[in-house]
């Protein structure tokens, strides 16, 4: 019998030492033992058990804490499965709704164990590959379509033949694992939960391009993602598959591993360049590229955490099979990041060509509380929102593209109709500004007097023309940035602009918000009918605001009232009333 | 203190072959010694390297990652990612602002407590969430927040 508990950082968060030390508590003494794994995407149900059976059954339980932890283990060692904590059949089905290539491992194989990554077909690509050489590696990656997963969806053979074409002795791989799109947390969950298939596909790359150095460019926010990297590659020298002469071969690679150091425009090539060199992390105008000019100035191809980490398998696999999912422009799978008001959040991987429907309703099983819909956000700050009514369209780089989203690196954070799509806007913006390296005028002035707009839209004093200027500037910055942070940052404005323009104009116009969320625009009021006068709002009030005699209805003082929502969270009869508009 | 400083640094300094090049990571050791980094530390790395002030200040005021003032012994970060958005970080924010009775950014007089807003934690399933030190936190609510801040107080004040 096995106990695997995933343990990446969002499970440790949701408690899962507690469970560790409640398992090992019970199986002391029994010779087995659990075994640590990755964050196997289960995200809404941690803290997380896979408890495999002698026979080879799987049972996953989850929302575990100690005591129920103590208690599966202890029934699992007479021989009895518990149903109590059991994932259902409908929640399982978030995970039968998946095909895993790059999450794969994620969950399965012990990421602080090359053993046992190796126990599961790790490293067996990479001897495929320096039997296969550069032009046969290159030409699997040509043949399975694979494209940039960090945002762009550049094809990854044109890159690498690019920089297999640059002379030099010199050359770099580099990993971009500095995942700063807010909402995007696939990049980590690989890293923790199985490192040495990012890596093996960064030494594949280093056999096709001739480069002999790797470097991880990692946020320095997710230590344990660093902790293993460390381990891995120490562990790979151990094994023999990392150093001088690997598998008897010629060929002779290393790691470097540098930590960002928190600028979200580091995800750009050219930026991030600038960073490993001890800069600031500024773009420059391409040409020339970083595969013929790069690190140190010599050729360095740069790629994704998930494009790598496809690597492995498609040397193994073939590329035509890589091929036969997805659709015509848009091959193999994507790993999406389900977060926000979504009733199962979590890591998804699906063959592209799926509808974002099926994703947040079919796998991710819908709304929280059975609210109502209202968009989904994808992209991050460089994508934008897409509409209730066109959750139909199919996922792929370019059907995506033509809604004025983007795939970006796979984050979509699905909007209830509390979610107001100008506070949205607003968000985002706040966010691009402030990540605005500053070098070019557009981007730099440009996000800020959109936000300038959005935030007086916000308040109440919106004023008729505000959202033509902000079209006007949105399309002045995508034109004219120097980088992708800018050409993308209006992206949120553009798309909330498009489908739902009555919201800003309810702002505006009527200094309303239609959410209720924009709190210059709304109060809160205590139905006298429906108050019993328990007083416990008033308890909770943090700023005295709401008064009154016990056993009778009580007031809320709006000119004191800061609108932080806690007398309506706390009051237990629906007496609060949060309203927007007409009646303020 | 100081000359423990300068010992420090230097040591960080030997530790890289070319340190202009890896002034980001000279930079990340030097604030995990002293929490932030001071003026006279970015001295120190001039007078050891040659690098000019202006140059590293450039790079540690660029990222998100280096602060220039200290920190408290307890640092929150409230994280302000798309997800945590939805589910109410603002309203973390404001509670956590409103028991330490300081701005963002800022630290408690007794130095126990500090408080910033960060860029996504990545623990977007656990929305609204928050770290403090190496820990992470989510699931939050105003009432929950207190009571973190609250038994962090009372532990310390044993």
């Amino acid at each position: 019998m096995r106990f695997l508990l995933g343990y990446g950082s969002c499970g440790i968060a949701s408690g899962a030492n507690d469970v560790l030390s409640s398992l090992e508590e019970v199986l002391t003494g029994t010779g087995l033992c659990v075994e640590k794994v990755g964050c196997n995407g289960l995200c809404f149900a941690e803290p997380v058990v896979e408890l495999i059976t002698d026979d080879g059954e799987s049972v996953i339980y989850g929302r575990l804490d100690r005591a129920s932890a103590k208690a599966l283990a202890e029934e699992a060692l007479k021989g009895n499965l518990s149903d109590k904590n059991r994932l259902t059949e409908e929640e399982l089905g978030f995970l039968k709704g998946q095909t895993r290539i790059v999450l794969s491992g994620c969950g399965k194989v012990n990421p602080e164990s090359i053993a046992s990554y190796m126990e599961n077909g790790g490293y067996t690509a990479l001897r495929k590959a320096l039997e296969m050489g550069a032009d046969g590696v290159i030409s699997e990656i040509e043949k399975s379509g694979l494209r940039g997963r960090g945002g762009a969806g550049f094809p990854t053979h044109i890159k690498w033949k690019s920089a297999r074409a640059s002379r030099s002795e010199e050359k770099y791989i580099v990993c971009n694992a500095d995942e700063g799109d807010p909402g995007a947390f696939m990049d980590r969950a690989v890293l923790e939960g199985d490192p040495h298939r990012v890596l093996e596909g960064m030494m594949i790359a280093g056999i096709a391009v001739g480069a002999s150095v790797g470097i991880i460019y990692v946020r320095a926010e997710y230590p344990l993602a660093v902790k293993r990297l460390n381990l891995a590659i120490k562990e790979m020298r151990r094994e023999g598959v990392l150093g001088e002469n690997i598998l008897g071969s010629d060929f002779s690679f290393d790691f470097r591993i540098m930590m960002g150091a928190g600028a979200f425009v580091c995800g750009e090539e050219t930026a991030l360049l600038a960073s490993l060199g001890g800069n600031r992390g500024m773009p420059v105008t391409k040409p020339p590229f970083p595969a013929q000019k790069g690190f140190r100035g010599k050729p360095t191809n740069i790629n994704n955490v998930e494009t790598f980490a496809n690597v492995p398998w498609i040397i193994e696999n073939g590329g035509e099979s890589f091929a036969g999912m997805g659709t015509q422009s848009s091959k193999g799978t994507k790993v999406f990041a389900l977060a926000g008001k979504v009733k199962r959040g979590g890591l998804v991987e699906v063959p592209m060509g799926l509808t974002i429907k099926d994703i947040v309703f079919g796998i991710c099983g819908g709304i929280k509380e059975d609210k109502c819909i209202k968009a989904v956000q994808m992209g991050g700050p460089s994508g934008g929102c897409i509409p209730e009514n066109m959750l139909d369209t199919i996922i792929d780089y370019e059907n995506i593209a033509r809604t004025g989203a983007i795939m970006g690196s796979g984050g979509m954070i699905v909007m209830d109709e509390d979610t107001c799509m100008v506070d949205m806007a607003k968000f985002f913006m706040d966010f691009t500004s402030k990540e605005s390296c500053g070098k070019c005028v557009p981007c730099r002035i440009g996000t800020t007097r959109m936000l300038e707009i959005l935030k007086r839209i916000c308040n109440g004093e919106g004023q008729i023309g505000d959202v033509e200027a902000l079209v006007e500037l949105g399309e002045g910055i995508k034109t004219g940035a120097l980088c992708g942070l800018g050409n993308s940052a209006p992206n949120p404005v553009l798309t909330t602009v498009k489908y739902f323009r009555n919201e800003y104009d309810a702002h505006i116009v009527d200094k309303c918000c239609p959410a209720k969320k924009c709190t210059s625009l709304i109060s809160f009021t205590i139905r006298e009918d429906m108050c019993k006068g328990c007083s416990l709002c008033s308890k909770k009030c943090p700023v005295g605001a709401i008064s009154g005699v016990v056993k009778s209805p009580f007031v809320i003082d709006s000119d004191k009232c800061i609108r932080c929502s806690q007398c309506l969270d706390s009051c237990k009869f629906g007496a609060i009333e949060k309203i927007s508009g007409e009646g303020m | 203190m100081s000359d423990n400083l300068s010992q420090q640094v230097s040591s960080i300094i030997a530790k890289y072959e070319n340190p202009e090049e890896s002034l980001i990571a000279v930079l990340q050791d030097v604030q995990s010694v002293q929490g932030y980094i001071s003026e006279f530390a970015v001295k120190i790395i001039t007078e050891l390297t040659g690098i000019p002030s202006s140059r590293i200040m450039g790079v540690a005021s660029f990222y998100a990652g280096f602060r220039l003032k200290p920190v408290g012994k307890y640092r929150i970060m409230v994280c302000m990612g798309t997800a945590c958005h939805v589910n109410g970080a603002e309203r973390i924010g404001d509670v956590v602002k409103r028991v330490l009775g300081i701005e963002e950014g800022d630290i408690t007089e007794d130095g126990l407590f500090s408080w910033e807003e960060v860029a996504c934690l990545g623990c977007c399933s656990i929305a609204p969430a928050m770290m403090i030190n190496e820990t992470a936190y989510g699931k939050l609510t105003p009432d929950k927040v207190q009571s973190i801040i609250a038994t962090i107080r009372e532990e310390e004040s044993r």
